[in-house]
């Protein structure tokens, strides 16, 4: 028994279809019920969210005829930081005739979440991965392509096929504004609504099924009620929990926690992964760190001095005084070895007081022998933006002394609990991207949440949600019920709170001072004491901040540190369930490190016969136990084995 | 990377409670700058100074804090994004300013761009520019197999260079006329170059151009100051292409 939560005596159930995993999806959307073309616009549709996934879904949905509404924090659908994706998107089309297939892109998912996702899930990702690339080109993405004309692939993330679709840099730009343009058709043949500047602050349950959403307009203050036939979604990622990571300021957790509290299931919480190449923290007053993007490693390599406490310039470091540890630990794989295999290298390297830089968290990405080999105008092609965008940051030019990287949260593979056809544990409610904890296991392989985000949006959710409406019966809900009500009142009642001190801490402290606490025990590599500690101080502290938060300002206006604050409230309560998930979880995978369980050589332990599944996480009011549920994970193609690169 | 010494910078900054209400330029301190600071970090450290005082924060957007989504964008010293080139204001970095300096910092006016607060303006006038035909209309499902149309190497990285624009609207902040023919000629010609756009290419552009007139923006005299704020560096002779593109479209009577 843990004296954090009960254990559901019943395995959840993820409702995977029958049949051969090969046709499976073919077979299951082909059975399944349709609702009369005319009558889809009856049926309002509200999608919360604007990246790749709320945006195809939206547009997607509203070709067919549903009547949308879309909501966004941002004042553009354009921003969602879907936006800043760089390195590609994946797809087996298999162009460059190196073996790849549907199959071996599944079986890749697979092992790289290291046998914590659901089979059939992933299979029907990779399925749909083609069907994606050909929906962006025709709507005009310029991926790069080679001097014939034909689209161009490079390998990303380790894969050793090339398959990565990109534009430059700005692959995530580039798609979203495919699919934000996808959306703006429909804005203007009048099927979608747009409603920019709005923060989903609840989510209205009648007889069980969600059918509405509740809104803070951030412009005026006011709170919105809206019904609709169904809710979607597609907010995105936590990693903001962590205050410092690759995310956009604004990414947040706030709708699907407060989903969560009405009694959605979230899923492997402390899932979350940490990106090996950022530029590392240079300050205090810091508000984000920068990806530099994964393929740097393909000509670059990570070294660190020999010696503890070196702090001579990189130049005057001889190579006999570097040790160039992914080389020396990894020969197979080298400096290409999985994102969080090389985080936590690079981790103990610094732990060891061999870390360089003015804060001694960073190690050296190398440039000089590719430079040397290839010469500066070919690496200058290669990765045009970037080493200016490092320089930009740094004030170091990177082509004559070596950047300067540390890993930094990038990715929350946790999110809420769905079934294959993407509906959470409240009828009516499904989650798509990032927002839910689907197809990456313990551990995402890069280019591929683009290509999640895209699959869920366009081509599985409007199956699967008309199939859902077309066997119920349409009945409507007018924002006049009482559900609507009751809720406005909390969010009022919480605002209400938020404003009425006029001194203490701001919210950024508050949220910074979390941040550490989550970083330093709930990140990346974690241990049971650091983690209960972790619980005790993340309590005391959010204690302290409903005590305390100083929040300027009225709630009847554009207030950024009002948004902030019930931002990082929920935060709190998401940390905490972080560090419980951690806890639990006695065995390390994927991004999940727990001390105790490691190989001699320091390689993480998975406990298959134990953990073999999804922790789904119930709550059930605040004075009462939260609940454990877990659906159990079979492998009937990929084959469990321990991942080894060495 | 530096480390140590910090500045202490003297702001104006643009204070507007609300889009009714008159605004002015406030002074403010703030001390402890570090150079390796974005701008925007440096408005973080002034807003934690101010809430520490009790006086209300500056009010600005941002989101990626990396050049990207185009939420930030601020007048510095009278030009859009700061200083530095092909720079958004999140990127730009302290480094650029001295000790002892004196800051000027407005948000981006226009008429397309009402203020909301502070340095807050609504863009959505841009929205509703590519409301009226800044896609390729295919239906998700419709789409033939990727490489079935060849595109050009050249033709790719043309159509790249203009899909880079982050819609952030500098641009307009900078034109004297407060044009918006670089965010349209950039949308347009992106389409324009790929086949893929072929089929709409005359009604698209037409329908920009007029949605952009509607919206209140200015007339595009040449001035080429858009081009010279673009944090992408994206070349005016995309506004010539948007011009032959509506030529065309208006001798073909669309
Ligand atoms: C720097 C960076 C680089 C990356 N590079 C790659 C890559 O190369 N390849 C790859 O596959 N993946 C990459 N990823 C991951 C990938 O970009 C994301 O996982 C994916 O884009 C998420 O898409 P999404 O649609 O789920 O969410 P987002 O794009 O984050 O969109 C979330 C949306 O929800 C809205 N929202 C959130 N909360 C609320 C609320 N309460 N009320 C109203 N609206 C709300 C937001 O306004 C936004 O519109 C990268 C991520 C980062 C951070
Ligand atoms: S905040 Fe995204 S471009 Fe500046």
């Amino acid at each position: 028994m843990s004296e954090w939560f009960d254990i559901g005596e019943n395995l959840l159930d993820g409702g995977v279809p029958p049949g051969a995993i090969e046709v499976k999806w073919d077979r299951y959307r082909s059975e399944m019920q349709l609702l009369a073309p005319a009558n889809k616009r009856h049926y309002r549709i509200i999608v919360v969210g604007t990246g790749l996934a709320g945006a195809s879904a939206a547009a997607s949905l509203a070709e067919l005829g549903y009547t949308v509404l879309n909501f966004c924090i941002q004042d553009s659908p354009r921003r969602a930081h879907s936006v800043a994706a760089q390195g590609g998107i994946n797809a087996a089309k298999n162009y460059q005739n190196d073996g790849d297939s549907v199959w071996r892109l599944f079986l890749d998912t697979v092992r790289g979440g290291d046998y914590r996702s659901r089979e059939a899930n992933v299979y029907r990702l990779s399925e749909l991965s083609s069907d994606i690339i050909d929906q962006c080109v025709a709507q005009g993405v310029p991926f790069a392509r080679e001097y014939g004309g034909m689209l161009s692939n490079r390998s990303f993330g380790g894969a050793q096929v090339s398959r990565t679709f990109y534009a430059r840099g700005q692959t995530g730009q580039q798609l979203l504004l495919g699919c934000y343009g996808a959306l703006m058709r429909q804005v203007n043949a009048g099927r979608v609504r747009l409603f920019p500047r709005r923060e989903m602050l609840d989510l209205v349950r009648v007889d069980g099924r969600a059918r509405g959403i509740l809104c803070r307009n951030l412009v005026t203050g006011e709170i919105e009620r809206y019904a609709g036939e169904a809710v979607l979604l597609c907010t995105g990622g936590y990693s903001t929990v962590y205050f410092l990571s690759t995310n956009a300021v604004n990414c947040n957790a706030t709708a699907i926690w407060r989903c969560y509290k009405k009694g959605a299931y979230f899923a492997n919480p402390s899932f979350t992964q940490i990106h090996p190449t950022c530029v590392p923290q240079l300050g205090e007053v810091q508000s984000k760190l920068t990806l530099m993007s994964e393929s740097l490693r393909n000509d670059g390599r990570v070294w660190v001095p020999s010696e503890p406490g070196d702090t001579r310039a990189p130049a005057n470091i001889s190579e006999s005084e570097r040790d160039y540890f992914l080389e020396r630990l990894y020969p197979a794989f080298g400096n290409l070895v999985p994102r969080d295999i090389a985080s936590r290298a690079a981790k103990k390297m610094c732990d060891e007081g061999r870390g360089v830089g003015p804060t001694g968290y960073a190690v050296y990405l190398d440039f000089s022998d590719a430079i040397e080999r290839e010469g500066i105008d070919v690496i200058r092609e290669r990765y045009n933006n970037l080493f200016p965008m490092y320089e930009e940051i740094t004030g170091e030019d990177p082509y004559h002394t070596p950047m300067m990287i540390y890993p930094a949260p990038h990715y929350t593979m946790g999110g809420l609990w769905v079934d294959y056809n993407l509906m959470s544990t409240i009828p009516g409610l499904y989650v798509l991207g990032e927002a839910n904890y689907s197809d990456h296991g313990a551990n995402r392989l890069g280019a591929s949440a683009l290509m999640q985000g895209l699959a869920d949006g366009y081509f599985i959710i409007s199956y699967t949600m008309e199939h859902f409406l077309a066997s119920n019966k349409r009945e409507q809900v007018s924002t006049d019920h009482p559900a609507f009500a009751e809720s406005e009142e909390s969010i009022r009642r919480e605002v209400a709170r938020y404003l009425s001190h006029t001194s203490g801490k701001s919210v950024k402290q508050f949220h910074w001072e979390l941040g550490r606490i989550m970083w330093d025990k709930v990140g990346m590599s974690r241990n049971a004491a650091g983690l209960r500690e972790a619980i005790g101080e993340i309590r005391a502290l959010r204690k302290e901040f409903h005590d305390h938060v100083h929040v300027p300002g009225t709630g009847e206006e554009l207030n950024k540190n009002l948004e902030m604050a019930g931002r990082v409230a929920d935060f709190f309560e998401l940390g905490e369930l972080m560090a419980i998930d951690a806890l639990h979880r006695n065995e390390s995978c994927g991004g999940h490190f727990r001390e105790e369980y490691q190989t001699e050589e320091g390689e993480a332990l998975r406990d298959d016969e134990n953990f073999s599944y999804v922790a789904a996480y119930e709550y059930r009011g605040p004075d009462q136990k939260i609940v454990l549920h877990r659906e159990p994970l079979k492998f009937r193609h990929a084959q469990p084995s321990h991942r080894s690169y060495k | 990377m530096t480390t140590g010494e910090t500045m202490t910078l003297h702001l104006k900054v643009w204070r507007q409670r609300g889009p009714d209400q008159p605004g002015a330029l406030t002074p403010y301190t703030v001390t402890g700058v570090s150079p390796d600071m974005s701008f925007l970090e440096m408005l973080d450290l002034l807003n934690e100074q101010l809430i520490e005082r009790n006086e209300l924060p500056v009010e600005f957007d941002s989101d990626c804090r990396e050049g990207i989504c185009g939420t930030c964008g601020l007048v510095i010293d009278g030009i859009a994004h700061g200083p530095k080139r092909a720079c958004t204001t999140c990127e730009l970095r302290m480094r650029n300013y001295r000790d002892g300096d004196t800051i000027t910092v407005e948000p981006f006016r226009a008429r397309g761009f009402p203020v909301l607060k502070d340095l807050v303006v609504d863009r959505g006038a841009f929205d509703r520019i590519i409301s009226k035909g800044g896609y390729i209309s295919v239906n998700t499902g419709s789409a033939p197999e990727a490489n079935t149309i060849p595109v050009p190497k050249y033709k790719t990285e043309a159509a790249m260079d203009a899909a880079i624009c982050i819609g952030c609207g500098a641009c307009v902040a900078a034109c004297p006329n407060a044009s918006a023919a670089l965010f349209v000629g950039a949308k347009v010609s992106q389409f324009a170059l790929l086949p893929q756009g072929h089929a709409e290419r005359k009604v698209r552009v037409v329908r920009m151009v007029e949605q952009m007139d509607t919206e209140g923006f200015g007339a595009c005299s040449n001035h080429g100051e858009c081009e010279a704020v673009c944090p992408k560096k994206i070349s005016i002779t995309y506004i010539a292409r948007m011009r032959r593109e509506y030529f065309k479209a208006a001798l073909a009577g669309v």
